[in-house]
């Protein structure tokens, strides 16, 4: 992402942009890489006023608007954010082993968090009050044993995904917002496949044709894996992906595999639904 | 060892039978098979460079180049497993090894006859026998497509295919994730990927995700109509 780029965008539609922040614009100059070398906190106005600008934009086709699909993001992870800095904050709770995991997971969605808070500025919403990570008593053990509490990360993270990529549509053609949360996206990938190699399954989601939902948690989150699209679901617009050639055969490809090479979509309906329990309200 | 393959082994007649097979396969299919069948938009020039083409179909083909890489890639690796290489990670590598191959032939059966050739790779800088070797190659190709997915995902104007790109590359960072944590354990989102005050992943440009891609391929791509 090139903010250079983006500035000269917002010149298009914003002819005095240039000069509204001409007093940082030589420093905004330097920067390639929102990545890498952003540092956000040592440009505060000038992103949130470049975020600001950007969001302002409509979402194509659709009646979201940018504000909301942050706002869903922004929820999302002050949850995300509590329930690795309640675990982290537990002496002795997470095993030595799983330590290290555990607090790169938790300090990348806190930066999710400042990063989303830091975009919509005054349009933040806040975070509620209180979360319970029993999901209502679904796991009760959830602080007490770190397996559940493991299940239970994992769970979040490949709903996060999913979650994430429902909000995509919403931001087409949107270079600041759409690329920003893509590459939330992506991290929660990250963090949803090395939790499940913690668990000792497959970091990618193998779905069989019976059952979406390959976590071995149980049905309790079969929601989390199912839904409208499901991850067992093998069509991709127009092509069938199981009737594709593989390495076995020319005209097939097991129902697994095809299954795992692409990530589903959640509609914002059924992530509210998913999330209700944890006392997450997203909309 | 061989290190140069061509990356797609169907036919002629395999890549004819998909196009009418595809062609049939209902209205979702038809606003992109009608643009693909209606021009040919990208070229193949003397000197044995391809581009990709311009608009949805050139970011199509896009992908369809580096997952033509990564198939290519991993296809290698299961064929020539490295020494010392445990059940755990052969079972892993063959699965992703499977995603690329789908990803590949789910782009080329998308694109029809708007597809670019099959690539001729170039592994020789690669050491197949070796574990540092192969997962470092493994990582680097991963990371490149996380980066390259999303550095152009807001370039998509058709819905359907930002879908697609969506679906895809969630699943490349899973790989790549699995991969950086098999050579550091703890590195699945390293800093070097993910940045450590906003917690977002880098994006790269198609001239940067290219230029690399381009060290593995005999058959060099460009994206020459891409613009930021």
């Amino acid at each position: 992402m090139n903010l250079f780029n983006i500035i000269n965008e917002i010149e298009k539609v914003d002819p005095d942009f240039k000069d509204k922040i001409s007093p940082r614009r030589d420093a905004i100059k330097n920067i390639t890489s929102f990545g890498s070398k952003v540092a956000l906190a040592a440009l505060p106005m000038a992103v949130s006023t470049i975020f600001n600008k950007a969001k302002a934009q409509s979402s194509p086709g659709t009646s979201r608007s940018v504000t909301e699909v942050l706002n869903f993001a922004l929820q999302l992870e002050y949850f995300e954010a509590y329930f690795y800095n309640k675990g982290n904050g537990m002496s002795g709770f997470i095993p030595a082993s799983s330590a290290y995991y555990f607090t790169v997971a938790g300090t990348q969605e806190n930066d999710h968090v400042t990063f989303l808070q830091s975009v919509l500025g005054s349009s933040a919403s806040t975070a509620n009050a209180s979360y319970d990570l029993t999901a209502g008593g679904t796991f009760s053990d959830v602080l007490t044993n770190f397996a559940t509490y493991l299940a239970v990360a994992q769970v979040v993270e490949d709903t996060g995904v999913r979650a994430y990529k429902g909000q995509a549509p919403y931001l087409l053609g949107n270079q600041v917002v759409l690329s920003a949360a893509l590459s939330i996206h992506a991290v929660e990938a990250r963090h949803a496949s090395a939790l499940r190699s913690l668990r000792g399954i497959s970091s990618w989601i193998d779905s069989t044709q019976a059952n979406s939902n390959d976590t071995g948690i149980g049905a309790a989150v079969d929601g989390n894996y199912g839904g409208a699209t499901p991850e067992n679901n093998v069509v991709q617009g127009p092509v069938t992906i199981t009737s594709l050639p593989s390495i076995e055969s020319s005209s097939s490809t097991n129902f697994t595999v095809a299954a795992a090479a692409f990530d589903e979509p959640l509609t914002t309906s059924e992530v509210a639904a998913l999330v209700l329990p944890f006392g997450v309200t997203v909309s | 060892m061989k290190t140069e393959t061509q990356t797609n082994n169907g036919n002629v007649n395999m890549a004819r039978r998909s196009f009418l097979r595809y062609a049939g396969a209902g209205v979702a299919g038809v606003g992109l098979l009608a643009a693909a069948s209606c021009h040919k938009d990208h070229t193949v020039t003397p000197n044995g460079t391809v581009d990709v083409g311009t608009g949805d179909t050139g970011i199509l083909n896009y992908a369809y180049a580096l997952e033509q890489l990564e198939a290519a890639f991993y296809t290698q690796v299961v064929k020539t497993p490295y020494s010392g290489i445990s059940t755990a990670e052969l079972t892993n590598l063959t699965a992703i090894r499977d995603h690329e191959v789908c990803h590949r032939e789910f782009f080329k059966a998308a694109l029809g006859s708007s597809a670019i050739i099959g690539l001729t790779v170039d592994f020789s800088s690669i050491d197949f026998t070796s574990r540092s070797a192969v997962l470092g190659a493994a990582k680097t190709f991963e990371d490149l497509g996380v980066t390259a997915y999303d550095g152009v995902g807001y370039k998509i104007a058709n819905v359907a295919y930002l879908g697609f790109a969506g679906a895809i590359v969630s699943v490349e960072a899973r790989h790549a994730a699995y991969i950086s944590d098999l050579i550091s354990p703890g590195s699945f989102s390293p800093s070097a990927q993910v940045s450590a005050t906003t917690g977002l992943n880098i994006t790269n440009t198609p001239p940067t995700v290219l230029a690399a891609a381009n060290t593995y391929l005999k058959t060099k791509v460009t994206f020459n109509s891409f613009t930021a």
